[in-house]
């Protein structure tokens, strides 16, 4: 069966930490960080390695700044 | 349960041929003025989307409004024209007219569209100008910081109702999707939200097939967006969400509500 | 030498619009000018392709007017005061975003809904704001039929030369009244925009973004001294007025539109009767003669002032003149039209203490 192979990368100086994106996602992918970002926000980060590339949290997203890949393996 | 260590990204996957989404290129690098949550965001992105999939970025003429996306000339990558506070459908209809081969939206705050500019609204949809608005309905005045909008919600709290919107003395909040559906020239009109991800997808259908109508010269296409003002509504991002899906999708009912054809 | 025809005021600059190649009218009918909309739709569309649109108020009209000036084509709309009262924020953000079009105002007499009778009373308006911010329309005020056609190619002309909007500010009389006049033959409509025009971002080129709002104190600052410098540039270069009989003058008799015309024909009169009468008329009000006022002064015992108002333009003849010489003035109100008989007569009783 195929598998799809998901992953995300976050532009986190435009993040803003609004947690849309964690709500969002079903994997529960994404947290956000401990850390702040230049503008002083918690940002968003990738926490587990189980992103299947639906796209959720990049559809919610007002600041458009998460790139979505998909790799689907046989 | 996720613990807070940032997980690297997977080399395997993060490569060019497998980007499934990325910014729109229509969308400038400018990072956006709007709070942190806010629809507003979404929404660009989504217009931004659909003009880069249709491929009109040279073809389009935006104009924005007085209200929060004021500046939405600084993130949409394309020319525009910035309206008096209500007048963006006028100035999208001399834009429209002066050159009816290009495309034409408005993008307006539901203040903006529905209470100083009621009347170019009105005038514009009943004339069955071939352009898109884009309403932002937010329930609030954003920009100046949270009034009463018309189209606040019964006994919804803003800095202009204290103790709630009393309807016999502030009116009832305006429905402008149903309202301009009744004029025989408007050609589709929908209400969307952005609140989650459905919701999202669907809302940047509406789009697309409102510019595509415009394409084929079908007249006035309106996209209502149920909006979020995180800010003004005093609430977090998340907790706003659920107030348009508890509330406001309540009373502004998310759907088709009118379409070429009939409904 | 152009079609010569016997036309109505408003008739003939709705003429002229057509065929100076305007691209766009948006109005809303008011009288005593709702003859060019009129007109307008009868003829235009058919002639030249010009788009005519009856607009659901003046707010929308300027608005109108706003997008499609934005859009680098030649557009107009056309009033008289209360309309022209209603449009004066959008004639502000057209003169922020810098873009040229014409405004015609036929004005009326007021305030308020006063009466549709001609008045020159909104020569405040139109030459010292109107709206709010800094900035000044390029006014041009026609006193025949033919300076309604003429100025019509005129204010495009410096309105597209300094991207400022232009003002035609004529009155009900110059609307109403049937002269001779000489057409200019027709000019094709444009098929070139100019740079800034927002008509879809080229491939290769930046976006072009019309606006008005510079939010940052320091921007907005230099966008008004930009301004201020275009302003005293068409003050220097653009101003424009007709004299006559200055040469041998003991007084000037001086007016702008209706007013300079009764002041024509009251010269006259003087003349006939041996009073060494000439007259300054300003064809431009915003940028002011001032200049040949202030030449003129020394020379002269005395200025008479004839405006359709309570006294407007006579502040700026008398800001021009100084103590140089002494200026009185002859209005009427209302609607109310001064005679020549009775400048005449005024003009004798303060200047020669005839009674
Ligand atoms: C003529 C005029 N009146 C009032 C204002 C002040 N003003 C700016 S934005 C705004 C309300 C905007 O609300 P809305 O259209 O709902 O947009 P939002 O900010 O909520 O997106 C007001 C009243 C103005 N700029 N111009
Ligand atoms: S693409 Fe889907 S699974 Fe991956 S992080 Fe985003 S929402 Fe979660
Ligand atoms: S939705 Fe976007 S801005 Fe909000 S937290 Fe996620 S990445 Fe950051
Ligand atoms: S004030 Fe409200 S509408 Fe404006 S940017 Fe903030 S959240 Fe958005
Ligand atoms: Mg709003």
């Amino acid at each position: 069966m195929a598998k799809s192979l998901g992953d995300i990368v976050i532009n986190i100086e435009k993040c803003k930490g609004c947690e849309l994106c964690i709500a969002a996602c079903p994997m529960e992918t994404i947290a956000l960080s401990p850390k702040i970002n230049q503008k002083g926000y918690h940002y968003a980060i990738k926490v587990q390695d189980n992103c299947t590339g639906c796209l959720n949290c990049e559809l919610v997203c007002p600041e458009a700044i998460i790139t979505v890949y998909r790799k689907i393996v046989k | 349960m996720s613990n807070l260590v940032e997980v690297p990204v997977n080399p395997e996957v993060v490569q060019d041929q497998f980007v499934v989404y990325k910014k729109p290129k229509t969308l400038t690098d400018k990072p956006l003025h709007y709070c942190p949550g806010c629809a507003h965001g979404v929404v660009h992105k989504l217009l931004m989307e659909v003009v880069d999939e249709m491929d009109i970025q040279d073809k389009i003429i935006g104009v924005a409004p007085v209200g929060c996306s004021v500046f939405a000339y600084d993130y949409m990558n394309i020319d525009m024209q910035e309206a008096a506070h209500g007048r963006a459908c006028a100035v999208g209809t001399a834009i429209k007219r002066m050159m009816p081969d290009k495309f034409v939206f408005t993008y307006q705050g539901d203040g903006d569209l529905a209470a100083i500019g009621i009347a170019e609204t009105i005038h514009a949809a009943n004339r069955g100008e071939n352009m898109l608005v884009v309403f932002i309905n937010n329930a609030v005045y954003g920009m100046t910081s949270g009034q009463m909008a018309p189209t606040t919600l019964p006994d919804m709290v803003t800095t202009t109702t204290p103790f709630g919107r009393d309807v016999k003395t502030m009116g009832y909040p305006l429905r402008m999707s149903e309202l301009l559906a009744q004029l025989p020239a408007t050609y589709y009109i929908t209400r969307q939200s952005v609140h989650n991800a459905v919701s999202v997808r669907k809302a940047k259908k509406a789009l697309r097939q409102a510019l595509e109508y415009q394409k084929e010269g079908k007249g006035f296409c309106m996209v209502e967006f149920v909006g979020n003002c995180p800010s003004n509504w005093r609430m977090t991002p998340l907790e706003s969400q659920k107030f348009v899906e508890e509330k406001m999708t309540q009373y502004y009912v998310v759907g088709d509500v009118k379409v070429p054809g009939g409904k | 030498m152009g079609e010569i025809r016997l036309m109505k005021g408003n008739e003939a600059l709705a003429e002229a619009l057509i065929r100076v190649g305007c691209d766009g009218y948006f109005g809303y009918p008011i009288t005593p000018q709702s003859e060019v909309i009129e007109y307008l739709s009868k003829e235009a569309t058919n002639r030249t392709g010009m788009v005519v649109l009856q607009a659901e108020s003046e707010v929308s009209s300027i608005n109108m007017l706003y997008g499609a000036a934005g859009t680098g084509r030649r557009v107009v709309t056309t009033s008289s005061s209360p309309g022209i009262s209603l449009m004066q924020e959008g004639i502000s953000y057209i003169a922020g975003a810098e873009l040229p079009c014409l405004v015609v105002n036929v004005m009326r007499g007021g305030p308020g809904l006063g009466t549709i009778q001609p008045s020159q009373s909104d020569y405040f308006q139109a030459t010292k704001g109107g709206g709010h911010g800094d900035y000044h329309l390029i006014v041009l005020t026609p006193y025949n039929v033919q300076e309604m056609v003429d100025f019509v190619k005129l204010g495009f002309e410096l309105s597209e030369k300094y991207r400022v909007p232009a003002m035609v500010l004529a009155d009900g009389a110059m609307g109403q009244m049937m002269e001779k006049v000489e057409l200019f033959d027709q000019i094709p409509r444009r098929t070139e925009f100019p740079e800034w025009a927002t008509t879809g971002k080229p491939h290769d080129k930046e976006r072009r973004i019309v606006t008005s709002l510079f939010i940052e104190p320091e921007v907005m600052e230099q966008v008004n001294l930009r301004l201020q410098a275009k302003y005293r540039q068409i003050e220097a270069e653009e101003t424009r007025f007709q004299t006559m009989n200055l040469e041998d003058a003991e007084y000037v008799f001086t007016g702008f539109g209706l007013g300079s015309r009764i002041a024509m024909k009251a010269m006259e009169l003087a003349r006939e009767k041996g009073y060494k009468v000439g007259l300054i008329r300003p064809q431009t009000v915003y940028p002011f003669p001032y200049a040949i006022y202030r030449e003129t002064a020394p020379k002269i015992k005395g200025i008479l002032d004839i405006e359709m108002n309570s006294g407007q333009m006579v502040e700026d003849v008398r800001l021009a003149v100084g103590d140089k010489t002494r200026v009185e003035f002859y209005g009427r109100m209302g609607g109310m039209i001064a005679d020549p008989e009775s400048v005449l007569k005024h003009f004798e009783k303060v200047y020669l203490g005839v009674e």
